[in-house]
């Protein structure tokens, strides 16, 4: 009995260990293949615009609704101790750190990743890639590589975007509807945030290192998941998961790297 | 030729290199594909055009951007001279006027038919046919094997096609080779066949329920699922 746990747990870690081996492979030869875009931009353009335009609509109308809450509970709570005057700062510095690159990447996985996925394994199961690979184009080079370096690109242009209309939305509630004064808010801001610790890090670093993990974990599962209709929707609902839980480690070990004194 | 399962379409995709052999060689022209290495491989495939049982067109492009891929990956042609080529491929399968139509927008056949003219795009060497009557309706499957057996003449190609559609097959091929279970059974002309008393050619060819190839899968025979044993028979 406890041998055939143990085992049960030996083959367990031995698969787990094998797969994410096979994972960072696969991940190193999507880079490998990657020269090839220096040549023909045109194919990471052409992705910008599916997983970077396409997913705009719900980063900035999630943005501006989550910028205004943050600005609703952050003057209730700074009211206690009576500094509404840093309301600003405490918005930018929220959107800025954790929730611009963090919910952006929530939703570019549930939006574009689960439409990577599906894409890919629905060509998958029309043998367009076993088409492609007997015309003598490399799948991964023509296919995956384009998406990957569209989401990286994508993902930090996005993050900005949410911070940015994220502000905006508490600036409406806090300074146009609540009249929190709108020199403070914008001073306070300006005099808080650092270019490169918040902006630079927070934002962009952050949201580079997510659009890489989510588009490639979108990528890997479309590319990996059998020709049938079960496992190409299994597919998609295991690329939000893994995406999103891998976003939340990910931001925890950055955060105690970029934010620790 | 072959039923379903008999190993037909495995034999295209140890030729094309896509599945490696688990013992003995590929050799085209001249070369063992299992031992190319990528770059190699991918040269020996730009010789080579292949139709897929379903088209596998690319669903987001249109019959001309179809078409124009593989000259737009592999050539360095100007977009003028791209769009005559493609033209004249279209036109070859009798759908130049079909060019701005998505693969949603067309049927089955003029489907394969596209395919067939991306398949040729690159005027290859060796043309391989996986299925290309399935699922069509009479008409469509007379127009794609004529197609088939016009383009091969002129375009001087080799061309091994893979069907279980004895008729179109026996009109167009050269010569007819049986696989059953991953081996080859008989060979010979459309007409040597047709008259074969080899027991498997006899039941593919008619058409027949039972023969070599059973009716009902292999196992226990019915008496020994249903229990219906003489009392002591064991």
């Amino acid at each position: 009995m406890i041998a055939r746990f143990l085992a049960a747990i030996g083959a367990w870690l031995r698969h787990s260990i094998q797969d994410l081996g096979f994972a960072v492979r696969s991940f190193f030869i999507i880079i490998a293949a990657s020269g090839g875009l220096f040549r023909r931009p045109r194919l990471v353009v052409e992705q910008l615009f599916f997983v970077g335009s396409r997913s705009l609509v719900i980063t900035t109308v999630s943005g501006l609704f989550v910028g205004m809450v943050l600005g609703l509970q952050g003057y209730y709570t700074l009211t206690t101790y009576g500094a509404t005057q840093s309301l600003g700062q405490l918005v930018a510095l929220s959107l800025m750190r954790e929730l611009g690159p963090v919910v952006t990447a929530l939703l570019f996985a549930g939006r574009a990743g689960t439409s990577l996925t599906a894409e890919i394994g629905l060509m998958k199961a029309g043998e367009q890639l076993s088409a492609m690979e007997m015309m003598a184009v490399n799948p991964i080079q023509r296919v995956l590589a384009p998406r990957l370096w569209a989401g990286v690109i994508a993902m930090p242009i996005l993050g900005g975007i949410f911070t940015a209309v994220g502000i905006i939305g508490s600036y409406l509630v806090g300074v146009v509807l609540i009249g929190v004064d709108e020199g403070s808010f914008w001073s306070q801001m300006q005099a808080g945030v650092d270019l490169w610790k918040d902006i630079v890090n927070g934002t962009y670093i952050k949201s580079m290192v997510f659009g890489i993990a989510v588009t490639f974990i979108a990528l890997f599962q479309g590319y990996q998941a059998q020709p049938t209709p079960e496992d190409v929707s299994g597919a998609t609902t295991r690329t939000v998961v893994i995406s999103s839980l891998m976003v939340w480690w990910l931001d925890f070990m950055m955060t105690a790297v970029m934010f620790s004194k | 030729m072959g039923g379903s399962g008999s190993g037909k379409t495995t034999v295209l995709r140890l030729i094309g290199g896509q599945l490696r052999p688990s013992s003995g060689a590929v050799n085209v022209d001249g070369q063992i594909v299992h031992e190319l290495d990528t770059e190699n491989l991918y040269l020996m495939r730009r010789k080579m055009g292949m139709l897929f049982q379903h088209g596998a067109l690319f669903t987001d492009l249109t019959a001309f951007e179809n078409v124009a891929f593989p000259l737009r990956e592999h050539t360095d042609l100007n977009e003028e001279l791209i769009r005559t080529l493609v033209l004249m491929k279209l036109h070859a399968v009798g759908l130049r006027n079909a060019a701005q139509l998505k693969p949603a927008e067309i049927s089955g056949g003029m489907g394969r038919r596209v395919a067939l003219a991306r398949a040729i795009a690159l005027d290859p060497e060796l043309i391989m046919y996986d299925e290309p009557f399935a699922g069509l309706d009479p008409i469509s499957m007379g127009v794609t094997a004529n197609l088939i057996r016009n383009l091969n003449d002129a375009l001087g190609s080799t061309s091994i096609l893979v069907s279980h559609d004895v008729k179109e097959c026996f009109a167009i091929a050269d010569y007819v080779y049986f696989l059953s279970s991953g081996k080859i059974v008989a060979h010979g002309t459309p007409a040597e066949m047709a008259v074969s008393t080899h027991p498997y050619v006899k039941q593919f060819v008619n058409a027949e329920a039972d023969g070599p190839v059973p009716f009902h899968y292999p196992g226990k025979t019915l008496a020994d699922d249903l229990g219906l044993h003489a009392k002591g028979s064991r």
